[in-house]
């Protein structure tokens, strides 16, 4: 392990923003923090990066205490959510920064800042004003930048956050690479799963300052350790269910999770869970219809009286007053602890 | 943060704090506190307060400032929304001229009124006040105005509302926070008013703060100016009070736009709000225009004998000192008073800005603020009365030393400082500290690498506001310069109360002097203005 936190507590007056922390991150891993706003994430990240004085508990690095270390020594890189670029220098003013403070020699210098613009698709921008770059783009210029003095451990916080979507999905992809082809061992903080999973080889859920879950994106996704945390990950409703022999029985009908052990369960449901299909097991009526960019979301009424949610493709017919038979989506559902 | 000492840390930052403090203690509070147990001591506070020509000098002071209070809006809002609301050629030059009336000499706008209106009395001394303040109004709420979203106005005439109807009843309540900050600025600033007071009003008009200055220097009053003094300062901080409450509910939220958003082509009926706005544009112009055409003419046509003149001592020996004598001593005092405000005003704001970086209680950081901004209110006279009666104690007496009057200047000027130089450190977000910090940058490299570079152009700006404001410094200056120290505001006023031809040419020379340096630094200043950094730094 390189990075350990061990019971760490930060208190903003008498609340404690982080209560009881333990975090452990190994060398090259990328670990994200997931959790809601104001459940404590950034100001853990902040504790880590020396900006915040822990209350009590320690952060250590290969074993030694950083308590006595401030900000400027300790070789972490920060990226924040929207870049805080400085404005008065020009991209290689701001990538060239970090490697300035350690007193690299100017020709080394250059050569890096060149072989980062070009890993991040920033070629030809070297004495661009970073004013008068494209959200996306200052995002890339501030991670060359963190990433520029080679830190030991790289901090970001919500790093993909304030752009828009497609900007968003391209960067994260982006910036899962580098991360990989430069074995930078990284803690990403953010509120959005997706984001989460597409950067992380591990996830932490976090809540109220505390870690309730840690473990890989797959995993977590379909095993929440409790009822708010598969509420986090997006499931709407969570119905007491049976597994036998792989397969799990409930209200809504049965689908294979051969994944699953077998026993008495609660069973997370999404909005995506129940599929519009003709030979399903449910019935009922459809009662609001909602187009999204690649499927359409159901409110129906099952013929129990109880409302659910259900997706259907673009293309069915299911207009509200609809007659249709709904399945179990398997790939969609969360199984919790009873 | 996190230190690697926090008491060492924490001690030097306590070193810093104390400077600007400590210096504010002995070079402000300490005078002032003497000239209030002057009043009280002295049994002068009842005795003053008993007599019937001190309640008509109270009711002078504050009609004089209640009218030119409501001048200045009147000819300010027009100029507010010109500069704010209009995408207009020429407003940059329309912008210096409503500025340098703010910073010009008193004593230079005295002269100007009196050549203007040679028996004006009052009338003379509420357009001189109203003149001076018609910046802080235009620029106060023309701050706020740039930055208000159109579309709320919008939204009102698609509800039906005629352009009067929607200005009164949407953009009208949205800018009273500022109109009533301005307001509260410019009638503690009329009220205060020392120069144009004494140069247009003599004997005649008294206002609170001339009669101090009479009866400490021609009757040698002490008890009875303390008194007035005392019964100023109470008045002054209640004028203080009125104008931070309305400071505060400025604080509330607006759908603030940035400034190029919100400027376009008058249209309709804006076309009269603009007449008018150049109207009054005009008319700040004609003082400074008189006097320079003053200044040129002569007995016998038009010439330059006034500014030949400045090289003697005037007619009959008016002066102790020659005129560039008078030149060579301004520029020395207010160098000296810049260097010594700008260190104080910087020291001051990095220890504010920091302390509401940590987790310093606000109200701590507000009570500092708070504090340094006292001396922007409170009567230079008082200040240099104050000096006059403690500073004795100090070894060296201060008191016969040329020094004091730079001291004083930098007391007036340090707050100018902190005003223009806090919001932008303000505005720096911490969070690029954070990531110079995380990039290796020790706190004091943070310092050299982000707020120096960023805040840099405002503190040049202060500094050159501040020269020009010391360098026309009356209230003060002309309690605590020696004859042989005379600075050029002392020299012009002593000019013009004596007779001669060539002591009013001479006057008017000076005058135009002060007029040319304090355009061009004006001039200066507005073309290194931060863009999109408006509504900074405005007073």
């Amino acid at each position: 392990m390189v990075l350990r936190v061990e019971r760490l507590t930060v208190r903003y007056g008498g609340l404690a923003a982080v209560s009881d922390v333990d975090i452990e991150i190994a060398d090259g891993e990328v670990l994200a923090l997931l959790g809601p706003s104001g459940c404590g994430k950034s100001t853990l990240l902040r504790a880590i990066a020396g900006l915040e004085r822990p209350a009590s508990g320690v952060v250590r690095w290969d074993g030694a205490d950083l308590a006595g270390v401030p900000v400027h020594r300790r070789g972490f890189g920060l990226v924040f959510q929207d870049g805080q670029l400085f404005p008065h220098r020009d991209v290689v003013g701001n990538v060239a920064f970090g490697l300035r403070m350690a007193g690299t020699p100017a020709p080394r210098r250059a050569d890096r800042v060149t072989e980062l613009l070009d890993a991040l698709g920033l070629g030809g921008y070297q004495r661009r004003r970073v004013t008068e770059l494209s959200g996306g783009e200052q995002q890339r210029v501030a991670l060359a930048r963190a990433l520029a003095p080679r830190p030991r451990l790289l901090l970001l916080d919500e790093p993909l956050s304030s752009l828009d979507r497609a900007l968003r999905d391209q960067l994260a992809v982006d910036l899962a690479d580098v991360l990989r082809a430069s074995g930078t061992t990284a803690l990403v903080v953010t509120h959005d799963h997706d984001e989460a999973f597409t950067l992380a080889g591990r996830v932490a859920v976090m809540r109220a300052g505390q870690i309730s879950q840690v473990g890989p994106p797959a995993a977590v996704w379909r095993a929440p350790a409790d009822e708010a945390t598969a509420r986090f990950l997006g499931c709407v409703a969570i119905v007491p269910a049976t597994v036998r022999a792989g397969v799990v029985h409930c209200g809504y009908g049965e689908a294979p999770l051969p994944w699953a052990p077998d026993g008495e369960i609660r069973l997370g449901l999404r909005p995506t869970s129940l599929r519009h299909n003709e030979s399903g097991p449910l019935a009922g009526e459809v009662t609001h219809r909602l187009h999204r960019s690649d499927h359409v979301r159901l409110r129906v009424t099952l013929d129990s009286g109880a409302p659910v949610d259900a997706v259907t493709t673009v293309t069915a017919d299911a207009a509200p007053g609809t007659r249709i038979h709904l399945t179990l989506d398997p790939t969609t559902l969360a199984i919790l602890p009873t | 943060m996190a230190p690697a000492s926090p008491g060492l840390r924490r001690a030097g930052f306590a070193l810093l704090t104390a400077i600007p403090l400590g210096f504010l203690a002995i070079f402000f509070g300490w005078p002032v506190a003497a000239i209030l147990r002057l009043g009280i001591t002295e049994g002068g506070v009842l005795d003053v307060l008993g007599r019937g020509d001190t309640w008509r000098l109270v009711a002078f002071t504050v009609g004089q400032a209640a009218a030119s209070t409501v001048l200045a809006l009147v000819a300010g809002l027009p100029v507010a929304f010109l500069l704010a609301r209009t995408a207009l050629p020429g407003l940059g030059f329309v912008r210096v001229v409503v500025l340098v009336p703010f910073v010009l000499p008193t004593v230079v706008v005295g002269l100007a009124f009196r050549t203007l209106l040679p028996d004006g009395g009052v009338v003379a001394i509420v357009l001189a006040n109203a003149f001076f303040n018609v910046a802080v109004v235009a620029r106060t709420v023309g701050g706020l105005w740039a930055h208000l979203d159109r579309r709320a106005e919008d939204a009102a005439r698609t509800l039906g509302a005629s352009p009067a109807r929607a200005f009164t009843s949407v953009t009208l309540p949205a800018l009273a926070p500022a109109i009533g900050s301005a307001a509260a600025v410019v009638f503690l600033f009329c009220a205060t008013s020392f120069g144009v007071v004494l140069v247009l009003g003599g004997a005649r008009y008294r206002t609170l703060e001339t009669e101090i200055y009479l009866r400490t220097v021609n009757l040698l009053d002490l008890s009875g100016a303390a008194a007035l003094s005392l019964l100023q300062l109470v008045a002054v901080v209640a004028a203080l009070v009125v104008g931070a409450v309305a400071r505060r509910r400025r604080e509330t939220a607006l759908a603030l736009r940035a400034a190029a958003e919100t400027a376009r082509r008058p249209a309709g009926g804006e076309w009269a709000v603009v007449g008018l706005a150049l109207t009054v544009v005009a008319a700040l112009l004609a003082p400074i225009v008189v006097l320079v055409l003053r200044s040129l003419s002569t007995a016998d046509g038009w010439g330059f004998d006034g500014y030949r003149a400045l090289a003697g001592t005037g007619y009959g020996g008016s002066l102790d000192v020659s005129g560039v004598d008078a030149v060579l001593n301004s520029l020395r005092a207010a160098t000296d008073a810049t260097v010594l405000a700008v260190l104080l005003g910087t020291l001051a704001s990095v220890v504010l800005v920091t302390m509401s970086r940590g987790r310093a209680r606000r109200g701590l950081v507000e009570t500092i603020d708070t504090a340094m901004m006292l001396p922007l209110g409170v009567s230079a006279v008082t200040v240099g009365f104050g000096y006059l009666v403690t500073l004795d104690v100090l070894p060296g007496d201060l008191r016969t030393s040329a020094a004091l009057v730079p001291l004083a200047q930098a007391i007036v000027v340090t707050p100018l400082v902190i005003r223009m130089l806090l919001p932008v450190l303000r505005s720096i977000d911490e969070r690029l500290r954070h990531a110079a910090a995380s990039l290796g940058a020790s706190p004091l490299r943070v310092w050299r690498e982000v707020d120096v570079p960023l805040a840099g152009r405002s503190l040049l700006t202060a500094a050159a506001f501040g020269y020009v404001v010391a360098l026309g410094e009356f209230g003060a200056t002309s309690f605590l310069a020696r004859p042989d120290t005379a600075t050029l505001p002392v020299a012009i006023a002593r000019l013009i109360s004596r007779p001669g031809e060539l002591n009013n040419e001479m006057a008017y020379a000076a005058c135009t002097l002060l007029v040319v340096v304090t355009v061009a630094v004006v001039a200066l200043v507005e073309r290194v203005r931060v863009p999109g950094r408006a509504g900074l730094g405005e007073f």
